[in-house]
């Protein structure tokens, strides 16, 4: 048993560090692409960001939507309603934005990703490039990578809006707080270091989250089965990467 | 040819509407550029005790706010803390006996510096100062409490 669980634990170490050489590699020609191809990153940044939009900006309207209910409701015990812009946007800046935008964000983007570069492994194109003396890193997982890169932080931004509207449609519009007390209280209690702190997260959730899919997709076993278990795996690997860290973080910033 | 324009035309709207939400962030939901624009004078005041008063904390005058703090230091020569805040230049006509007293906006708000105007014909300036017995310190709950304490303790001892 001791021997399995030793096993176990080499195999992951093993793994680990093959994922941060991967990432190296994948850095190393990060440059390249963007100097010279920065094509094919913009059609990922497509794929990857423009058309999460919308599910994003959904989300992002009725997540600031029900922070400003919750905060409402429960703010108004202490007669302090107009502090829920305050606390919404504190909220969404700091912590649902960079975090629910990163799983929609792994959930929609991420899995396509990762069975994309999986069922082309399937089907030996990445082979096939081979052949041809075309790097599939570069042609294939780089500017996938680069795409969800750029795409993250952006994405994050536009879901924190959306939400500050949102939470602005419910408090204002909907239960009648003063429109002037709810900026005026926002723009008191968010600092730019707040704004700051989930531009970081944003980004290196961006990293953390198409780094997984890449590297999930490029190691999934080359068949149907292998392709599904990849794209799940994608998930769930980045869920619990991105909670921690969103932890990690927060921890250093305060 | 066509779909690749479609492609970019998306591409460049979602990086435009992602920039503009990043600047709207930083520049509409804090409060960090409402008094960068106008004109302003610097003054300084010295405090025994400033409390927890923070930079960027408002200055305000008859529950408006006129001012923002700059920096709160402690003065190696006096012994003092020194608190220096600006005032914006359309309030040119504040007496310089003018008392500054460290108040909390509610039970448990943060600390803002309110002034209360005096009867001097001279006005405050750049560079102007507020000298201790026109400065009131933050109360420290604990001071209180442990006045509050002694005071008791002293009657029961004369009893």
């Amino acid at each position: 048993m001791f021997r399995e669980l030793y096993y176990t634990f080499v195999e992951f170490l093993r793994t680990f560090g093959a994922l941060q050489l991967f990432f190296l590699r994948l850095l190393s020609h990060s440059p390249y692409i963007i100097v010279r191809r920065f094509g094919l990153v913009v059609h990922q940044v497509h794929n990857a960001g423009a058309l999460s939009l919308v599910i994003i900006m959904v989300c992002g309207l009725f997540v600031g939507g029900v922070l400003g209910l919750q905060g409402y409701s429960n703010l108004s015990k202490f007669n302090a309603e107009d502090a829920v812009g305050a606390v919404a946007a504190l909220g969404l800046i700091k912590e649902l934005g960079p975090v629910i935008t990163a799983l929609l964000f792994s959930g929609r983007a991420g899995t396509a990703l990762a069975s994309e570069i999986g069922l082309m492994k399937a089907t030996d194109q990445l082979s096939a490039m081979e052949m041809m003396a075309i790097s599939p890193m570069q042609r294939v997982l780089v500017p996938r990578f680069l795409g969800g890169v750029i795409s993250m932080p952006l994405l994050a931004a536009v879901f924190t809006v959306v939400g500050l509207f949102g939470a602005h449609l419910v408090g204002v519009t909907l239960l009648g707080v003063d429109a002037g007390a709810f900026w005026a209280q926002m723009q008191n209690a968010v600092e730019p270091g707040d704004v700051y702190e989930g531009i970081i997260k944003s980004t290196v959730f961006g990293v953390v989250a198409s780094l997984l899919a890449v590297w999930e997709g490029y190691n999934a076993i080359p068949t149907a089965e292998g392709v599904g278990r990849a794209t799940t795996r994608t998930v769930v690997i980045t869920a619990i990467s991105i909670l921690i860290l969103d932890f990690m973080i927060t921890a250093i910033s305060i | 040819m066509q779909q690749t324009r479609a492609v970019e035309f998306g591409t460049g709207l979602f990086v435009l509407l992602g920039l503009a939400a990043l600047f709207f962030l930083t520049t509409q939901t804090t409060g960090n550029n409402a008094f960068s624009s106008g004109e302003t004078y610097e003054v300084q005041a010295y405090f025994e005790n400033v409390g927890s008063l923070k930079n960027r904390a408002p200055v305000s005058m008859s529950g408006v706010t006129i001012g923002r703090v700059t920096a709160v230091e402690f003065d190696p020569v006096s012994l003092e803390a020194r608190v220096t805040f600006v005032i914006e230049q359309k309030y040119d006509q504040i007496p310089d006996d003018t008392d500054a007293a460290i108040l909390t906006s509610g039970l448990l708000g943060s600390q803002y510096i309110g002034l209360q105007a005096g009867g001097s014909e001279t006005y405050l300036e750049d560079g102007s100062e507020i000298d201790l017995p026109f400065t009131q310190s933050a109360i420290v709950l604990e001071n209180l409490i442990s006045k509050y304490l002694f005071s008791a303790g002293g009657e029961d001892d004369d009893e």
